[in-house]
């Protein structure tokens, strides 16, 4: 174990630590690990406080990583490990990283009440709709027919679509990227660093080992602008190499429709405009998936709320307001006597 | 009728249950009447046995709650093997409870509850106030169910609010055949309702008609009150306490001792749920309190406030513990302080979530996956709760590893009068956190008690991670070397076994230190062993009572101690437990006194045993 002193300003290299990194070749963690050292430079964060906590899984490796605190715990806890940690020390900036069976699976219970209570953590989910490291079994968010090891005819239960999760426990920062795209992964970690509460990340992963290509309708190169919405707060919800095709709202069905501007009397103000804070507009976009709809990335939803621990924090000073309490006082309140 | 013509030794103690509906207020009753009784200064001990339906129908027997409450002027150590007065506010009471009412015995009935519906509804075949089931015993037949309504009319509070007074009645009635003040009970009731509500007005006047009814009644001769000077208490100052009290300020001063702030973690369970509510109270000491999402959840919270600096501690009951299983494993092999208190009930499964047992003795030593020793304590009543809560954060933030801290669902509710402690007489031991850069790693060990560092996130120069993988002795790093694993298991169980030597020894609580028989108990067995073998010595029987505090590891001296003995009868309140680890530990031929009736050991119960180990009459 080396022991890091910190230099005045980190680059991407004092956020690495000095542990052999045993992802497979080729893994989509390497680049996201990448990404993070990066944005935690950028971002100026400070080493020592700054703690990574994980679950298990090969995106649970995570921590060992980092040249931060860390605490790799057990498959599906972290964000309850992580909740006791962000309560006693909320000075602390506390990431969560898990996997689409760490977070949903086994840890879904403990994801809905992080992210209901809204307390400050930072959870990166890496969904590789695969069980990485048990050997490629499906996963929650596998899609149906999914071939695996524990379905050799292919899965026939429905998943579960991460972002609509998060929204549907109100999460109240859900956004989503893709492991390779450094830039953009940046933006989306500084503003769930940024935002006060339970933030959610869900990051397309390539596992080119159990699940290799599950997303290159969207992912590889030609198909990418054609295939990928990134959305910003504002602007209209346009995508393609032209820019013409975009999202629109049927009345009357409530669904969303993909159209192109100029064809059908489409026109551009019949596109509609990202609002981060509307909520309703979030959940429909968040279930948009390809090949019907471009994949949805960037920050679907941000609306900020009182944070848990920030509120325990207040409750805590105001009992406190009095001093400090008497254990001496405290037991001999009420009925007492004395034997002489 | 006549109260006092019981023998003249019963008065030295007499043991009272109240019964009744579950919505007839008997806790409070019996409770208050606790408090009174402390206040006189006698000796006492309570036992609330209470059903697990909040309001079960009424009437029925599966519905009766009952309070018991065993008072003196000599040292009273358990609630009492049989009652000498039963209240039964309605017949499905006595029906559950005059068949274990000492022969002679006086029952209070309220003869208004007795309507035959009720009676049949009870299970009885034919009113048992005629038919002679109850001859063996005295019966005072009153209409406390008309007396209470009577009272109640000039408050204009409805007819259920005035049947609800009934329980403040029967407290008045009570309070007068002991001669006691009523001043707490009337503070009580003003401070719950306020001063000018009627229904605490109609209660207030209830508990004055019962007290007035005693005095009326003695003039005519039906009734007469009983004295019982004050026991000589050893000089201080002195309240009630229940164990979940007790044991929930025995958590905040070991923070305190510990100079730690502290967070408890837990989710709702019977009979756990009053330390989660009692520490939620006691913020301004530096307590944070979580109520999560389940045990999982929060068993790990703490152990993630703990892996942050502060004392994680979480607190449950035997399904609940169950589920706690992995993250204490991740807590051993982190090496974090820990204490997961665990209010042992009866099971398995839910069992019976009211009622008392103590089978979670494996659960706590050896129940975990993998070797994962862990140090157990266990209290042995309400007061002794403080002593050994502060005992298991210093056994946790002294040798980083979780601690198992037992109680169980007899002690939680039950109260005893306690000598309130100071705590300028706790040795502090405050924590200290790595902050040398120079050298560390993780797991640098004190060669002494091989506890690892405790160094903290936020510390500049210290950053490292630790995990539920096997870590390098050396640097804390990952491993999956095989001399490793085996380097770090030793370690691990060196360090716990180590713990021996930080213990007193195990001593006696009565009798020699060698001898025919020691009766060996732990937990809240205590009260009936002690006495059980006092009287037994008392009658020139060579009995020894020892009580193990420390389960894991035992005592240093514990196995030379039995093996005084020609025999070691273990009396516990599961099927064998704590015999096993004795008989595994020290292969001795030890027998067992085992009861798993969900109740209390009984004096009696321990007398016997006794009496057929050493072949005495
Ligand atoms: C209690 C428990 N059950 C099962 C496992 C085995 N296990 C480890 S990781 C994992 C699934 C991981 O999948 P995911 O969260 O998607 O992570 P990935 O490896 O794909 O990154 C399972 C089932 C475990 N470690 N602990
Ligand atoms: S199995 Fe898949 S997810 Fe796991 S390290 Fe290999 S490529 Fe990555
Ligand atoms: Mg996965």
């Amino acid at each position: 174990m080396n022991v890091n002193v910190e230099p005045a300003k980190l680059t991407p290299k004092d956020f690495a630590s000095d542990q052999e990194v045993r992802w497979c070749p080729g893994c989509g963690d390497y680049a996201i690990l990448k990404a993070m050292h990066k944005s935690l430079a950028d971002m100026g964060a400070k080493l020592e406080n700054t703690v990574f906590v994980s679950g298990i899984g090969c995106s649970s490796r995570f921590p060992y990583y980092m040249a931060t605190y860390g605490f790799h715990t057990i498959h599906g806890r972290a964000p309850a490990i992580a909740s006791g940690l962000k309560l006693a020390r909320p000075e602390l900036d506390v990431w969560v990283v898990t996997g689409d069976g760490d977070a949903l699976s086994i840890g879904g219970n403990h994801l809905f009440h992080a992210l209901r209570r809204n307390i400050d953590l930072n959870i990166l989910l890496f969904n590789n709709e695969i069980y990485g490291l048990t050997k490629g079994q499906y996963s929650p968010t596998s899609r149906i027919g999914q071939k695996s090891p524990s379905t050799p005819m292919g899965s026939v239960d429905s998943p579960a679509e991460a972002c609509t999760f998060a929204l549907g426990c109100n999460a109240r920062f859900v956004a989503r990227g893709i492991d390779v795209q450094a830039k953009e992964l940046g933006v989306l970690f500084s503003r769930a660093r940024e935002h006060k509460g339970a933030s959610f990340v869900e990051i397309i992963q390539n596992c080119i080992v159990y699940n290799d290509g599950a997303f290159s309708n969207f992912t590889e190169k030609d198909v990418a602008a054609e295939m990928q919405l990134h959305v910003k707060h504002g602007e209209p919800l346009l995508y393609g190499k032209d820019k013409n095709k975009g999202l629109r709202l049927n009345p009357k069905t409530l669904k969303i429709e993909a159209v192109v501007v100029g064809e059908n009397g489409v026109t551009a103000g019949d596109i509609l405009v990202h609002d981060e804070k509307n909520r309703v507009l979030a959940g429909l976009l968040a279930g948009l998936r390809p090949p019907q709809f471009p994949e949805i990335l960037g920050v679907i939803y941000c609306d900020p709320a009182p944070s848990y621990e920030a509120q325990v924090a207040a409750q805590n000073a105001q009992a406190r307001a009095k001093g400090p309490g008497d254990l001496d006082k405290l037991m001999r309140a009420g009925n007492t006597w004395s034997v002489t | 009728m006549n109260v006092q013509n019981v023998p003249k030794s019963e008065l030295e103690a007499v043991v009272v249950r109240f019964a009744g509906d579950s919505g007839d207020g008997v806790q409070l009753l019996g409770s208050q009447f606790a408090q009174e009784t402390a206040l006189a200064g006698n000796s006492l001990a309570t036992f609330p046995d209470f059903p697990a339906e909040i309001r079960a129908p009424t009437g029925t027997t599966y519905g009766v709650s009952a309070f018991q409450i065993n008072f003196g002027s000599r040292v009273v150590k358990t609630a009492g093997d049989q009652p000498d007065v039963l209240v039964a506010l309605n017949p499905a009471a006595l029906m559950v409870n005059y068949k274990g009412l000492r022969k002679g015995g006086l029952i209070i009935l309220d003869s208004g509850a007795f309507k035959d519906k009720d009676i049949k509804r009870a299970g009885f075949a034919v009113d048992p106030r005629t038919d002679g089931t109850l001859k063996e015993f005295r019966v005072l037949e009153l209409d406390i169910s008309a007396q209470a309504l009577e009272v109640a009319k000039p408050f204009g509070v409805s007819q259920k609010e005035a049947l609800r007074t009934k329980n403040l009645w029967v407290l008045g009635l009570v309070s007068w055949m002991y001669d006691r003040e009523l001043n707490s009970t009337n503070e009580y009731v003003a401070r719950k309702f306020g001063a000018d509500d009627p229904i605490g007005q109609a209660n207030l006047a209830a508990l004055k008609a019962g007290h007035a009814y005693g005095e009326t009644h003695e003039i005519s001769g039906d009734i007469s009150p009983v004295q019982m000077p004050s026991v000589k208490f050893e000089p201080g100052t002195y309240r009630l306490v229940s164990g979940a009290e007790a044991l929930a300020w025995g958590l905040a001063a070991g923070a305190q001792l510990a100079n730690l702030e502290a967070l408890l973690a837990s989710y709702p369970i019977t009979p756990s749920s009053p330390i989660l509510h009692i520490l939620a109270r006691l913020k301004q000491f530096g307590i944070t309190t979580f109520q999560a999402e389940d045990e999982i959840a929060a068993c790990c919270a703490a152990l993630g406030a703990s892996y942050a600096g502060k004392l994680g501690i979480t607190a449950s009951s035997g399904p609940g513990i169950a589920l706690k299983t992995e993250a204490i494993g991740l807590g051993i092999g982190t090496e974090l302080p820990l204490v997961v208190v665990n209010t042992q009930r009866a099971g398995p499964s839910t069992g019976l979530p009211t009622k008392t047992e103590q089978s979670d003795l494996f659960l706590s030593v050896w129940g975990r996956n993998a070797d994962a020793p862990i140090p157990v304590v266990a209290s042995r009543s309400p007061g002794d709760c403080f002593e050994v809560a502060i005992e298991a954060v210093r056994l946790a933030v002294k040798y980083m590893t979780p601690v198992m801290l037992l109680s169980d669902g007899y002690i939680a509710n039950a109260a005893e009068p306690w000598r309130i402690p100071s705590m300028k007489d706790f040795k502090p031991f405050p924590v200290e956190f790595h902050k040398n850069t120079e050298g560390f790693h993780p797991f640098l060990r004190d060669p002494k008690t091989l506890a690892r560092v405790w160094a903290v996130p936020g510390t500049p120069g210290l950053m490292h991670r630790i995990g539920g993988i096997e870590r390098d002795y050396n640097s804390g790093n990952i491993s999956y070397e095989a001399a490793n694993h085996q380097k770090m298991t030793d370690t691990r169980a060196a360090k716990i076994n180590n713990i021996a030597n930080d213990i007193p020894e195990q001593g006696v609580e009565a009798g020699e230190l060698k001898g025919k028989l020691a009766v060996v108990g732990w937990g809240s067995t205590f009260g009936p062993i002690n006495r059980a073998v006092s009287n037994m010595r008392a009658k020139g029987l060579d009995v020894s009572h020892i009580h193990i505090r420390h389960i894991w590891p035992l005592p240093r001296n514990l196995g030379d101690l039995l093996k005084n003995f020609d025999k070691v009868l273990v009396a516990e309140m599961n099927n064998g437990q704590m015999l096993t680890l004795l008989k595994s530990q020290y292969l001795i031929d030890a027998k067992g006194l085992l009861k798993v009736s969900g109740q209390p050991l009984k004096i009696d119960e321990v007398e016997s045993a006794i009496r057929s180990q050493l072949g005495a009459p």
